[in-house]
Formats: structure tokens, C-alpha cells, sequence
């Protein structure tokens, strides 16, 4: 016995230090990929980023015919606009619900109700997004049409309604952790001074827990940002700058994914799909540059 | 000891070697030919490849879709044996399947298809002409709504047309360019692009206000074929078998099949049951027009 806690102790110190390796590279691994990513997405598309691509027309013409005969144009304006007006609409319709049902679940129902919904979204988180897509297509394009009497129903709305119940589930269970993370012992303080229940939740909760409700949003915004399965399926897939939620939009991401596997390699129609997707990467990191910012503010003020 | 250490070591090995050859054996009997490509073409391509079964049980066909486009490019990067194509290649395709794999793709006519224009069954439109469909499709056309046609579709909410077309991969996309708008055009931006030729009759199917293109073996009974006239002024013919084979129908097409270089021996007896009575019967059954007829 003895003899086997000795031979472990020896190999316990002679591995230390690789045990110390491999954790210290995991823990620096993220950023090797999101760089390694960003490399190989980039080097894709310099090519044509620094030979012929237009840059202002690729940013501001609405434009998009990667694949005419003998006028090609590359802008992506129209797909930008896709993409946060789907977006925008995704999250005027999970935010208030989202967390919404982040304080029920928090501070109102019972502990039964608690477990039943917060498996039941954890369920819903679950459903793949091909799933989502299939049912924009039929169910809700039906309806769609029915109650707004629109001669189609793949349309900005349609999208925006799926992605909005795709990402109301992160925004709940990261709002509720946020929300269960404020001491009791401040709601104790507020209910004492007498305090309604509405008043605890709007004057002590709420502010205390902005930062976690804030990045809560935020991943939201980032699932919906990212989503290409179901928006491609339900968005109705056509180039055009939305002027109602009754338009069809087409995204950044649906465009990747419906050309990327014709686009000859090395073309610059394979290459311009890749700038795509180096652009779809500077918005979220934009986005968490951000978050970052507004939550440093948050703190200092605070 | 070491001896028999030896001798099972030995023994292992000779087991390994045997059994792993016997697996290739196996394998060389049942060959497999990548097939993949069209849309349009995938529906007879899987009824062909199924009664070939049959008929040689010891190749199998994997048949896949996803688009002439995405056909091609597999071909290019040599990952299928057949690519379907309901487009011919273009000199530049060519071009590139020769820089990559070092062989030119072969090509050959398996079928034609008439191009059918499918609107809702309710549509009272019956026939159009091509430049018609050119002031509907294309940048820069000025037909939006039904009643530029002179017809009143009713169940359609505000009389707009909903064009339904395809993504860029796909031959039908690219051939109904060709045909309607000529080589100078391109589409008007806003349609809506769907990804397989069933979509775009299931969505019309369920939109009074669609006009779209498809294959003609995609035909249901929700939906409605045009006849197709060249001009307004001339006599418009529906797509049939017989509108093909005389030649009336304006927008009919081969359908293709590429190999890499001359087809292997396989491939080669599959083309030529294909080119059979028995292969072009099956074409007639999946709703398009048999070679040798037209």
C-alpha cells in the first residue's frame, strides 16, 4: 500500500509540470483559435479584399449579382440591412419576454413551477435551429398570411419571431442566474423599508443585476446575429432593403451558406463570401467590444 | 518462449495481412459511383439509380443533390464520378475541372426537360410570352403587377407579382437566365430565392400572388403550367412531351450528365443502360422528355 501512495507521489511531482502545461494551454487555447480562425477566414479572402474588390461599393451598393454573366457586383448592403433589421425585430420581441420570464421564474413562481420551466426552456433551447426553420416555413407562413392578409409569409417578421423564440431561452436562463446572484439580503433590506414587490423588482433588482441582464441581451443578440439555417429558411431569401417587417430580407449568413458550395475555389465569388464572413466577425466583435465598454462605464459610475 | 512469442507475433500479422486483403476483395466487387448535382435531375437520377440496383447489383449509385452548381464543383475537386447538370458547363468551368484533376470533363445528353413557368392553380392567367417574363425577371423590367398581364388574379391580395426563383447554384437559375433575358441581363433584385426546384412549387402552391420556374417533372396538381408563347403576338404551347420533340415549346433544354475523362468501365455501362429503351422509360415516368425523340 504504502509502497503505491509513494510511486504516485513521485509521479504526481514528475507530472506536475506537464498537468501545468496542458491546463495553462487550454486556458490560452480560446484565443489561438479565434485568431487562428480570423487568419484563416482572412487569408481566404485577401485576394480579392487587396486586388479589384471595391470596398466602398461592397459596403454601400445593394447590389449582388456574384454570379452575372458580365456584370458582376458585390455589394452587400442589402445583406447587412437583412441582418439587423431581422435581428433588431428578433430582439424588440425576446428582450421584454425574455426577461420577463427571467423574474417570474426568479422572483414569483413557486418551487415546482421553478424546476418544470426552467426545464421546459432548457428544452426549448434545444431545439435545432433546422427544426425552427422548418416550422417558420410552414406553420408560420401559413399563419402569417392568414391574420395579415400578405400575399407571402417569408418575411423579415417571420424571421424575426423564429430567432426571437431561439434566443429568448439564453436571455432567460443568463437573466435568472444574474437575478439569483443578488443577495437576499437586499430584497430582505427593501421589503423592511416597506417596499412593494414591484418596487423591489424595479428599484433594487434590476439595477443591481444590469451587468448579467445586460450580457444576457447581448448573447442573445449574438445567437441571432449568427443564426443561418433557420433565417435562411424563413426569411424568404431575397436581396432587398426592407421597408416593412412584411418584406422579405436576405442575411449575411444565409448568403454564405446558400453560395459557398458552388462558389469555384478561389474565385472571387468563393473569395468575396469569405470577406463575408470576416465582416460578420468585426460586427460581433464590435458588438462585444462594446458590451465591454458599457459595462466598464456601468461599473465606474457605480 | 521467445520462440512462441515470435510465432504468435507471426501468426497475428499473417491473420491481419489475410483479413485485410479479403476486405479489399469485397470491396473491388461492389463498386460505387458518386453521382451528385442537379436538382432538377435528382428525382430521375435516384429512380435510375434504384432500378440499376436491379439490374447490377454489384454497383451502387449514390445519388445527391444540392444544384448543377454545387455538382460542378465537386467535380472539380474530384469528390464525385458523375456530376448531373441541367446547364451545360461553361468554357471556364472546363477550364478548371482540366487545372485540377488533369482531365476534361465528358459530357452527355441523358434527357431534356421542358422548363415549365408554374403559378397558382387559382391564377387565371393560362399563357405568356417570353418577353413577358423578361419584363417580370428582369433588372430593369416594368411588369409588377398581375394586371399589367390584363388579367384579374382576385385571390391574390394587392395584385403584386411575387417572382420565386433560385439560388445562384442552381443550372435551372442560370438556364432561365439565359433564356429569357439573353447573356446582357441580369435578374431584378427582390425575388424571392429558394433552394430546391420542389420548394419553389410547394411555395407557389400556397401563394395566389407567385410566378415561378422549375423542371416539368415537378408538376402538381395545386399549381399551374403556363404555356409559353415567344413573343405576344405568336401561339403559345404548353410544356409536353410532344412540345419538346417537335420543338414548339420556347424553353426547353437538354439535361447532362459529366464524367471525368473517358468514364471507367463501370460508369460507362451505367451511361450506356441509361441511353437504353428500359433508362429512358424511366425518364418518361419521372415527368420529362426521353433523348432520341426530339
Amino acid at each position: 500500500m504504502k509502497t503505491i501512495v509513494n510511486v504516485f507521489h513521485h509521479l504526481g511531482r514528475w507530472l506536475e509540470p506537464v498537468i501545468e502545461t496542458f491546463i495553462h494551454l487550454c486556458g490560452i487555447s480560446a484565443i489561438i483559435f479565434v485568431f487562428g480562425i480570423f487568419f484563416f477566414v482572412f487569408r481566404e479572402g485577401m485576394g480579392f479584399f487587396f486586388g479589384g474588390l471595391d470596398i466602398v461599393e461592397f459596403l454601400t451598393s445593394p447590389e449582388w449579382y456574384p454570379t452575372s454573366l458580365n456584370n458582376k457586383r458585390y455589394g452587400v448592403l442589402a445583406l447587412i440591412a437583412g441582418t439587423f433589421s431581422v435581428t433588431a425585430l428578433a430582439m424588440v420581441i425576446a428582450v421584454p419576454f425574455g426577461l420577463g420570464a427571467a423574474i417570474f421564474v426568479s422572483e414569483f413562481c413557486g418551487p415546482k413551477l421553478k424546476e418544470t420551466l426552467k426545464i421546459v426552456i432548457e428544452l426549448l433551447a434545444a431545439i435545432p435551429s433546422v427544426v425552427w426553420g422548418f416550422i417558420g416555413l410552414t406553420v408560420m407562413n401559413a399563419l402569417i398570411i392568414k391574420i395579415f392578409k400578405v400575399p407571402i409569409g417569408l418575411t423579415m417578421l417571420n424571421g424575426g419571431i423564429i430567432l426571437s423564440l431561439m434566443s429568448v431561452p439564453i436571455i432567460v436562463s443568463i437573466g435568472e442566474d444574474a437575478l439569483k446572484a443578488v443577495p437576499d439580503s437586499y430584497r430582505e433590506a427593501a421589503e423592511a423599508l416597506g417596499a412593494t414587490r414591484w418596487q423591489v423588482i424595479y428599484r433594487v433588482l434590476l439595477p443591481t443585476a444590469k451587468n448579467g441582464l445586460l450580457a444576457a441581451v447581448l448573447l442573445g443578440v449574438g445567437r441571432a446575429v449568427g443564426e443561418t439555417m433557420a433565417v435562411l429558411m424563413t426569411t424568404g431569401h431575397a436581396v432587398k432593403i426592407p421597408t416593412s417587417p412584411f418584406d422579405s430580407v436576405r442575411t449575411l449568413t444565409a448568403t454564405i451558406a446558400a453560395e459557398l458550395g458552388e462558389a469555384a475555389v478561389g474565385s472571387d465569388h468563393y473569395r468575396v463570401l469569405f470577406i463575408i464572413g470576416v465582416l460578420l466577425f468585426s460586427i460581433t466583435f464590435i458588438v462585444n467590444f462594446v458590451t465591454d465598454l458599457v459595462i466598464k462605464g456601468i461599473r465606474g459610475k457605480a | 518462449m521467445f520462440n512462441k512469442v515470435l510465432c504468435a507475433i507471426v501468426v497475428m500479422a499473417f491473420c491481419l495481412f489475410s483479413s485485410g486483403c479479403s476486405k479489399k476483395a469485397d470491396k473491388a466487387e461492389k463498386s460505387v459511383i458518386q453521382n451528385a448535382g442537379s436538382d432538377t435531375i435528382v428525382n430521375l437520377a435516384q429512380a435510375w439509380a434504384e432500378e440499376y440496383a436491379t439490374v447490377e447489383p454489384n454497383v451502387s449509385i449514390e445519388v445527391s443533390g444540392g444544384g448543377s452548381g454545387t455538382g460542378i464543383a465537386a467535380l472539380t475537386s474530384g469528390t464525385v464520378d458523375i456530376a448531373n447538370c441541367s446547364r451545360q458547363m461553361t468554357l471556364e468551368e472546363i477550364e478548371r475541372v482540366k487545372q485540377n484533376t488533369g482531365e476534361a470533363p465528358k459530357e452527355f445528353v441523358v434527357g431534356h426537360d421542358a422548363l415549365a413557368v408554374y403559378v397558382h392553380k387559382d391564377n387565371p392567367l393560362a399563357e405568356i410570352s417570353l418577353d413577358q417574363l423578361a419584363n417580370i425577371y428582369g433588372e430593369g423590367g416594368d411588369i409588377t403587377k398581375w394586371s399589367q398581364l390584363g388579367i384579374e388574379n382576385s385571390k391574390c391580395v394587392n395584385d403584386e407579382i411575387i417572382r420565386v426563383s433560385r439560388q445562384s447554384n442552381s443550372g435551372t437559375f442560370v438556364y432561365f437566365r439565359e433564356a429569357i433575358l439573353g447573356r446582357h441581363q441580369d435578374y431584378k433584385l427582390g425575388s424571392r430565392d429558394l433552394h430546391g426546384s420542389k420548394d419553389v412549387v410547394k411555395l407557389i402552391a400556397h401563394t395566389p400572388c407567385a410566378i415561378g420556374y422549375s423542371g416539368m417533372g415537378y408538376a402538381t396538381e395545386e399549381v399551374k403550367m403556363l404555356k409559353i408563347a415567344k413573343t405576344t403576338s405568336d401561339a403559345a404551347y404548353a410544356p409536353t412531351v410532344q412540345g419538346v420533340m417537335e420543338g414548339t415549346y420556347p424553353i426547353a433544354r437538354p439535361l447532362y450528365m459529366y464524367s471525368l475523362g473517358t468514364p471507367e468501365p463501370e460508369e460507362q455501362s451505367y451511361l450506356n443502360w441509361i441511353f437504353s429503351p428500359v433508362g429512358q422509360a424511366i425518364v418518361e415516368k419521372t415527368g420529362y422528355v426521353p433523348i432520341g425523340q426530339k
